[in-house]
């Protein structure tokens, strides 16, 4: 009983569980729909894109979403503040480093003791945030490097992201889904000799970046593929939220790193990179992915000051406890709480609904960077090209898991 | 420019009555305004030069409940240059949850929309492009609804597991 296939395939099932939104009827005599994905490689998940085109020309995209819903809010109405950390590394799992962070800042907040928090739990939270960040940038721009055709800097990005997962697996034991930030503090104090590790790490990586501008952005190919191509205004960008290296790719300095100076963000000194339309016009498919290259060059900034303070002036005592002040019972008062903070595909967002009498939120609501980056791709990819379309879904850095929740 | 310099802006244009309720507890504070309004409240702080409010950065819907007989839908507003955020909040009736769309003044509102009608049934007037956003389109029930009960079975799929 327990293996019996419970499925049975009938031919609408497809049609009435996601229909597409052009009938037959509605398409001029030229025009075809064709799907892209839900199985498809430059989708980076299960993203699905009915694609109305004439000839190679594209006249509209429509995406259909939740082949990877997980019920994130569902599950968080019944579970209490501590035990959803992990739920929420599942939804971007490869920056789940900076999901954490803003999940557990908002509780924090919510809760009263974020100013109370010990600098040096800080200083690992922005340190381990930091290098995920790079390691979310090094899939965005190798994956994307690989849309367009190019198959070396994928190898030589995961490899790199290799030292990163390896270091965050010794500090925390998973490799992409840690629950290491927790309400309050953190699992472990970082281990012995991690500081030197990390201070090699960006040591190495310093010249390997300048190997990966070489191959990738300076790249003829790569340059004609994405200079021009996805051209997003800025008033547009804003009218539609998006947020992150999209945003800023269409040159508005805004990082809510800077901007609301969370953590201890305003403490440390690095730029926002902004795109300058340096091949092309601003705000285009290269500037997006400029933007994170060099957006890698300031988080080893960031990661270098850390280490200093972690190593002087918040340096590793005996009697430093990361879990001092987590709480046993988190119950904050009754509240609407909106928190936010920038992962590396943009703002995201959380909403919080206490009620002050349990433990468990009354409602908690994502508010996911690349959902909101992708409800675009309709707008950009219109009147272009097919292949400039996988251009574009792959410069709006999507995963799929933050997508559908 | 602060909540009340907002408040006062509000009600000079719309009259005293616009604003139900200030949740000063909030973060950021929030104001509670009439369903009926919703709309022309967020185009006048979309387009007022002194608030400006540029962004959505989230749209929230909310369920308090049957005992409680209301749904809310939550607005966060942010605006760029004054780099200041605003919740707005509307209370619905639970049985008929309808709203009038802010689509048409911020695209972000499209599949926020979307996913609050997926999840909560709230029924946006107006709204170019009603469909279930991530929830299969013959699914039945609303499942972010506090008495939701799920179907047994889900093409011949028990639901259970």
């Amino acid at each position: 009983m327990a293996n019996e296939i419970q499925y049975q395939y009938q031919e609408d099932n497809l049609i009435k569980s996601e229909p597409n939104k052009y009938r037959e009827e509605d398409l001029k005599s030229e025009e075809m729909v064709v799907n892209l994905g839900p199985q498809h490689p430059s989708t980076h998940g299960v993203l699905r894109l009915e694609v109305v085109y004439d000839g190679e020309v594209v006249r509209d995209v429509i995406p259909h979403l939740g082949y990877l819903h997980r019920c994130f809010e569902k599950h968080a109405e019944s579970l209490p503040y501590n035990q959803i950390i992990p739920f929420v590394d599942r939804m971007d799992y490869l920056a789940a480093m900076n999901s954490e962070h803003v999940y557990v800042m908002g509780v924090e907040k919510m809760l009263g003791i974020a100013d109370k928090l010990p600098k040096r739990v800080e200083y690992i939270r922005v340190l381990v945030t930091e290098l995920n960040r790079i390691a979310s940038h090094f899939v965005a721009v190798g994956t994307y490097a690989m849309d367009i055709g190019a198959f070396t800097p994928f190898f030589w990005l995961i490899r790199d992201r290799e030292h990163i997962q390896r270091m965050l697996e010794w500090a925390s034991g998973a490799r992409m889904l840690y629950n290491y930030l927790w309400v309050g503090g953190l699992f472990y104090d970082l281990p012995v000799g991690f500081e030197e590790r990390c201070a090699e790490f960006v040591k190495y990586l310093r010249p390997k970046l300048a190997e990966l501008e070489g191959l990738v952005m300076e790249n003829k190919i790569f340059i004609d593929r994405t200079a021009n191509v996805g051209v997003l205004p800025l008033d547009l960008a804003l009218n539609y939220g998006v947020t992150g290296p999209m945003l800023r790719g269409s040159g508005l300095r805004y990082d809510l790193r800077k901007v609301d100076g969370y953590s201890v963000y305003s403490e440390i000194d690095f730029d926002v990179p902004i795109g300058e339309g340096k091949v092309g016009t601003v705000g285009d498919c290269w500037d997006r992915t400029d933007v994170r290259v060099r957006e890698i060059h300031e988080s080893l900034k960031i990661i270098e000051q850390c280490l200093v303070k972690l190593t002087k002036e918040h340096k590793r005592t005996k009697e430093f406890d990361p879990q001092e002040l987590v709480p046993k019972k988190i119950r904050p008062k009754a509240q609407d709480f909106y928190i936010r903070g920038e992962t590396p595909r943009g703002e995201l967002g959380f909403f919080f609904r206490a009620d002050g009498k349990s433990d468990i939120p009354f409602r908690c609501k994502a508010r996911s960077s690349c959902f909101v980056n992708l409800s675009i791709i309709s707008e950009l990819s219109k009147g272009g090209l097919i292949a400039d379309l996988i251009a574009i879904l792959g410069s709006i850095d999507i995963v799929l898991g933050e997508v559908d929740r | 420019m602060e909540l009340d310099k907002i408040i006062s802006l509000l009600k000079s244009k719309f009259g005293d009555e616009v604003i139900h309720e200030i949740d000063e507890n909030a973060s950021p504070k929030a104001v509670v305004v009439g369903v009926a309004d919703i709309h022309r409240v967020c185009m006048e702080l979309h387009t007022n030069e002194q608030t400006y409010f540029d962004m959505l950065s989230c749209l929230t819907g909310l369920d308090n409940g049957p005992d409680a007989g209301t749904m809310e839908v939550v607005y966060n507003l942010y605006s760029v240059p004054f780099e200041m955020g605003l919740m707005i909040k509307v209370k619905l009736d639970r049985n008929k949850p309808e709203i009038n769309t802010v689509s048409d003044i911020w695209k972000t509102a499209d599949w926020h929309e979307r996913e609050a009608y997926d999840m909560f049934g709230i029924k946006f007037e107006n709204h170019p492009d009603l469909r279930r956003i991530l929830l299969p389109a013959d699914w039945e029930g609303y499942p972010m609804q506090k008495d939701y009960q799920h179907q047994e079975y889900y093409r011949g799929i028990k639901v259970e597991y």
